[in-house]
């Protein structure tokens, strides 16, 4: 770190070593790879408002699409189940999440480390074996596949996520908090939730983020477990995907493209280190 | 044995308390949701892929290897080998494209280091059904190129690029980048570049430099990097479906077909779990290099 702020902002890429042909090599090489990345959904955006229907020429600026998109029932409606689905999952996993790193970090449990791997489990999990298994287990039990099984495998892949954001946050706190609020006279509990919670907020906020995030982008694991009344809005895209292009679909994802942009400009910063912080 | 590095409870005097039954019972909703819809579902998987089913779809619990039988077909082992060499060619592109464009990023100034990173991130977290429609619409018949190539009469009839091997291949390359950049620019940023400057200082030019310096010493994050690539594109099928068209069937789509139109759980739960046993053999040798990288 101190070496980069020394050497400062003398050149836009800084690199030192090596002669030219080289700097000119990787930033050139880097603009196509921003490109490449860039460059389709850039096209999307375009023509999400192109008047033509099919087609990429350019028949002038329309907004119909985003009407079209607005008054479509049957992607509202699976819309509303995404929101739905992912803000329940999302409260249930970030409760979990947050709770399993604290008590983790604090507490020695017997097999501790066997638990800690196995919280690894379902993020490395394929999505497709968590979805077949878990189909598996509904069935078994006869648990009407719908909202409630949805929900269930969400909570199951997003709160690992939670918890190990948690419990990088965890590993940055002086431990000398709570025991400063357990000298003074406070309970373990007031200690948690006067002083510790509020120290997790950013984690909880970012931690939250990324679970609402995973859950209503999902498709892998949704399909195996979802019935028809609680499709939610990757399945219907998958649907209208598969069929063939439809501006409907670029409104749709340009859409998806702003919000992802604002996402990621908030969660950038949270990790902001918050001003008046110790550490 | 807490690390030096952490700031555990332990190392500042202040030990984590003994479990109490109330910490306990704090932990139990979390330990029963991990036994109930992680392990258990897995155990069922593994009981599945032994049984049969009836006429009706219906699992049948049983013990036999007749699954398992089947998946040795030529007709599934070259669905599963076309699978690996989808992944493993998509690895190798990512490397190759991400490694440079990681490279410039680590090595910028910490204000475009920051904004050249956010500008990855808005990829890796845009929906990955967005991202793939986003290729569908350039390369499809009546897509971007197609129609740039018919109205400026360079070719008479589109070029279907769409439902082959490059396609899918392509579609793979494109959601996973991100997942290959970001692990190598956090070795890169690791990097001492005195150890660079040595090289060139005893006369490396910049390919010895390279191959002799700057990429052992960012190993780990290739193989982190590929561990994030390879691993979740053997098994991806949503993206090989799309574009694919299901006429190149990768190993996902199989089991996927198996546990809905086909109605073959079993079979698919076999599959499932020779998919499953793929993966460990992955994690073994990719984490255990991993791990060998880091002598410390």
């Amino acid at each position: 770190m101190t070496d980069s702020t020394l050497l400062g902002r003398a050149h836009f890429f800084r690199l030192p070593d090596g002669p030219k042909l080289v700097r000119w090599f990787c930033g050139s090489w880097t603009a196509l790879v921003f490109a490449f990345l860039y460059l389709p959904i850039f096209l999307l955006v375009l023509f999400s408002f192109n008047q033509s229907k099919s087609g990429f020429v350019w028949e002038g600026f329309t907004l119909e699409w985003y009407d079209a998109l607005f008054h479509n029932r049957v992607l509202l409606q699976a819309f509303g189940n995404s929101l739905l689905i992912g803000t329940i999952s999302t409260a249930c996993a970030t409760f979990l999440g947050t709770l399993g790193a604290w008590l983790l970090y604090r507490y020695r449990f017997p097999a501790h480390r066997l638990m800690e791997t196995f919280i690894f489990v379902p993020m490395i999990m394929p999505e497709i074996l968590m979805g077949v298994s878990l189909l598996v287990l509904f069935v078994l039990f006869s648990l009407p596949l719908g909202y409630f099984s949805v929900i269930i495998a969400h909570i199951t892949f997003t709160f690992p996520f939670v918890l190990i954001g948690m419990q990088a946050r965890l590993e940055g706190m002086d431990p000398s908090l709570e025991e400063a609020a357990l000298d003074l006279g406070a309970t373990p509990s007031q200690a948690f939730f006067k002083v510790i919670l509020p120290y997790l907020v950013p984690a909880i906020a970012s931690g939250a983020l990324l679970a609402f995030s995973l859950s209503l982008d999902d498709y892998i694991v949704t399909v195996f477990v979802t019935g028809a009344a609680s499709q939610t809005l990757p399945l219907k895209v998958y649907g209208m995907v598969r069929v063939g292009l439809n501006p409907q679909l670029n409104a749709l994802s340009a859409l998806g493209i702003v919000l992802t942009m604002f996402l990621v400009f908030v969660s950038e910063r949270l990790k902001q280190p918050t001003p008046g912080e110790t550490l | 044995m807490p690390e030096p590095t952490r700031q555990s409870p332990t190392a500042l005097g202040l030990d984590p308390r003994r479990a109490s039954w109330k910490a306990w019972l704090l932990l139990a909703p979390l330990l029963v949701w991990l036994a109930l819809f992680v392990l258990l579902p897995t155990i069922l998987l593994i009981v599945t892929s032994f049984s049969n089913r009836d006429e009706l779809g219906r699992v049948v619990y049983s013990f036999n290897w007749d699954n398992y039988r089947r998946c040795f077909d030529p007709t599934w082992l070259s669905i599963f080998w076309d699978s690996i060499v989808y992944a493993l060619l998509a690895t190798f592109i990512c490397v190759l494209v991400g490694y440079p464009a990681a490279y410039t990023i680590g090595r910028a100034s910490p204000a475009n280091r920051r904004l050249l990173l956010t500008l990855v991130m808005v990829p890796f977290w845009t929906s990955f059904l967005i991202r793939t429609y986003a290729w569908i619409s350039v390369l499809s018949q009546e897509g971007l190129v197609n129609s740039l190539l018919l109205s400026s009469h360079i070719l008479p009839t589109p070029l279907s690029m769409m439902y082959t091997p490059f396609a899918i291949v392509l579609g793979l390359v494109y959601n996973y980048l991100p997942f290959m950049i970001l692990p190598i620019y956090t070795s890169v940023e690791k990097l001492d570049n005195s150890l660079v400057e040595a090289a060139y200082d005893l006369g490396a030019g910049p390919l010895r430099a390279f191959s002799r310096v700057i990429i052992p010493l960012t190993r780990p994050g290739i193989t982190a990097g590929a561990l994030l690539v390879f691993v979740p594109a053997i098994a991806m099928y949503a993206i090989t479906t799309l574009m694919g068209g299901g006429s190149n069937p990768t190993i996902g789509e199989v089991i996927q077909n198996q546990f809905t139109r086909a109605r073959n759980q079993p079979f698919g739960a076999a599959l499932g779990v020779l998919l499953m046993l793929l993966f460990l053999v992955c994690f073994f040798v990719l984490g255990r290099k991993k791990n060998s990288a880091h002598p410390v």
